[in-house]
């Protein structure tokens, strides 16, 4: 079954008055257990608004959202237990972090769910595990911290919930690459372990093209596609056109078609790109 | 739902008011507040009305903005109206039951009062409406310039100002996002106790405190790198400029302050 379904999702911004507008349009998905879900879209496609709904925190002009089969809005007091199981982490997550210490703004969610102390703290020193931060830090005042650290303090927070999706919106957006590189591959490992439903908005295609195994793609309000990885950046001049980029590595194996060399296999991954190219070199030479 | 505040708001146009000089409509605005106070009779008042309404519509603002900036003022306006009603007991009674009483000058106080304040706030929220926030500051920094001789920071509390309003937008924002992110992770804003819920603000408020500090000091940075040293010998870019249009505002408005005071002697 899907745990996230969506049927006809409409949403109007300031419905009404002379600055509507359309952000979400007649959408109708559906996402399955465990998956990994790149969203991709130009700026203003209409993406953080979309998985705003996924959680309650916005309710469509018309449509409706089912989480787990469990129509949302239907009954207002169990949307706080629909966000206990869709975590949702913003953009630049770290600037809401607001406790004395890490280890208390972790407790935040899983307080609110009102668990117990022993149960919190095993949460935390889990997601502290899960995140790479090391023990003595929880301790620490989280604007002590770094950005990337704060980063993941705040990731941790959501974690902790142990909700049922993941969604996140620009989780590596602002770092440096080596802190990209991190969060996204702790992100992979968190979703093997859990093998909860993973969904990572995110500019870069590279990493989408990395992590994810199906993208969705926005397009002006719309649903474009929800397709596997590969079927949608074998669609790379479309993407193009949409004002998206697609990995280099694509954009290589696209230029090497025009020069007629043509691989049969669509390339979005370096080291599958290595592969392929080995592959080739050693057939043309016959080398074994 | 915080993004649907109003004040303050502005609404370019092209109409006659928009274009004129916004140190002669604080002016006038002044003008007409004193035009409200010294009209002693119901006809004063209404020729104040009258100029009120037709400001409004040269305005071409929409009259639906009229009704919204009267809204949170409607608890003010029955309140005095009760008061006067219940508490004025001189003049004919038309109704009276043990210590309440209505007399007919009860009532036309209320009336009266009523619509003085009515006209106060169209009249003033029509000076936020068609003045964008900076020739706002920017007029009352030249209309305060000459308190300058007496040491008053004339140029920084109007730079404060300026930059009040600009992030006023900001923060709404900021404290949207904030908020649905806590929401996000479970807490509770609208149920319990007024202890929970002023408690509940602790995780929306710090982080607010926390980012306007930083913003504050991205933005003194970024006007020193541009080399901004105070008022002193600052040129504009916008010159401010009387015109006809404002020669035009100024008859009208003596005009109908002549009626005023005609009527408060005559009558």
């Amino acid at each position: 079954m899907a745990v996230i379904k969506t049927e006809n999702l409409t949403y109007i911004y300031g419905e009404g008055t002379p600055f509507e507008k359309r952000a979400v349009d007649d959408v109708s998905l559906e996402i399955g257990e465990g998956e990994m879900i790149g969203v991709i879209g130009h700026t203003g496609s209409g993406k953080s608004t979309l998985i705003q709904h996924f959680n309650g925190l916005l309710k469509p002009s018309s449509g409706s959202v089912y989480i787990d089969g469990e129509k949302l809005w239907e009954d207002k007091a169990r949307l706080r237990a629909i966000r206990f199981k869709v975590g949702l982490v913003f953009q630049y997550p770290e600037y809401q972090l607001f406790e004395e210490t890490c280890y208390k703004d972790i407790a935040f969610g899983p307080k609110n769910m009102g668990l117990s102390d022993a149960e919190i703290d095993e949460r935390i020193k889990e997601t502290a595990k899960m995140v790479g931060l090391s023990p003595e830090l929880l301790d620490k005042s989280p604007f002590e911290l770094s950005g990337g650290q704060k980063r993941r303090v705040a990731i941790a927070g959501v974690m902790a919930m142990r909700p049922k999706v993941l969604i996140l919106d620009e989780p590596a957006s602002g770092l440096d690459p080596k802190g990209r590189e991190y969060i996204l591959g702790m992100l992979k490992d968190y979703h093997t372990a859990t093998k909860s439903t993973v969904m990572i908005v995110s500019h870069s295609m590279e990493d989408v093209a990395r992590y994810a195994d199906r993208i969705l793609v926005m397009n002006k309000a719309k649903l474009y596609c929800l397709e596997e990885t590969e079927k949608v950046f074998s669609r790379s001049e479309e993407l193009m056109s949409m004002g998206l980029s697609v990995p280099q590595i694509t954009r290589v194996f696209a230029r090497l078609k025009e020069m007629g060399i043509e691989f049969n296999k669509d390339v979005y991954t370096t080291p599958y790109a290595v592969k392929l190219l080995l592959e080739r070199l050693g057939q043309k030479e016959g080398l074994a | 739902m915080i993004k649907d505040i109003t004040i303050g708001q502005y609404f370019p146009g092209k109409s006659p008011i928009h274009r004129m000089d916004p140190r002669v409509k604080i002016l006038l605005t002044a003008a007409f507040i004193v035009m409200l106070f010294i009209s002693n009779s119901l006809w004063g008042l209404l020729v104040g009305a009258a100029f009120t309404l037709i400001t409004f519509l040269i305005s071409r603002i929409p009259l639906k903005l009229m009704f919204k900036s009267l809204k949170p003022i409607i608890p003010i306006i029955i309140f005095t109206g009760i008061l006067n009603l219940f508490f004025i007991k001189s003049g004919e009674p038309y109704f009276k039951w043990k210590v309440f009483q209505i007399t007919d000058e009860g009532v036309s106080t209320a009336v009266f009062m009523a619509v003085r304040i009515i006209c106060l706030i169209i009249g003033s929220s029509l000076l936020t409406y068609t003045t964008s926030p900076i020739d706002l500051t920017d007029a009352i920094e030249r209309l305060l310039s000459p308190l300058k001789k007496i040491k008053v920071p004339v140029h920084e509390l109007a730079m404060m100002m300026t930059i009040a309003l600009r992030f006023i937008p900001t923060l709404i924002e900021e404290t949207d996002k904030i908020m649905s992110a806590q929401k996000a992770r479970g807490a509770d804003m609208e149920t319990g106790s007024i202890m929970k819920r002023a408690k509940a603000l602790i995780p929306i408020l710090v982080p607010l405190f926390v980012s306007s500090f930083r913003r504050a000091e991205e933005l003194a940075l970024a006007m020193e790198c541009r080399c901004y040293h105070g008022g002193e010998g600052r040129t504009r870019m916008k010159q401010l400029h009387l015109s006809a249009v404002d020669g035009a505002a100024v008859c009208y408005m003596l005009a109908f302050f002549a009626g005023v005071i005609a009527l408060n002697i005559i009558l």
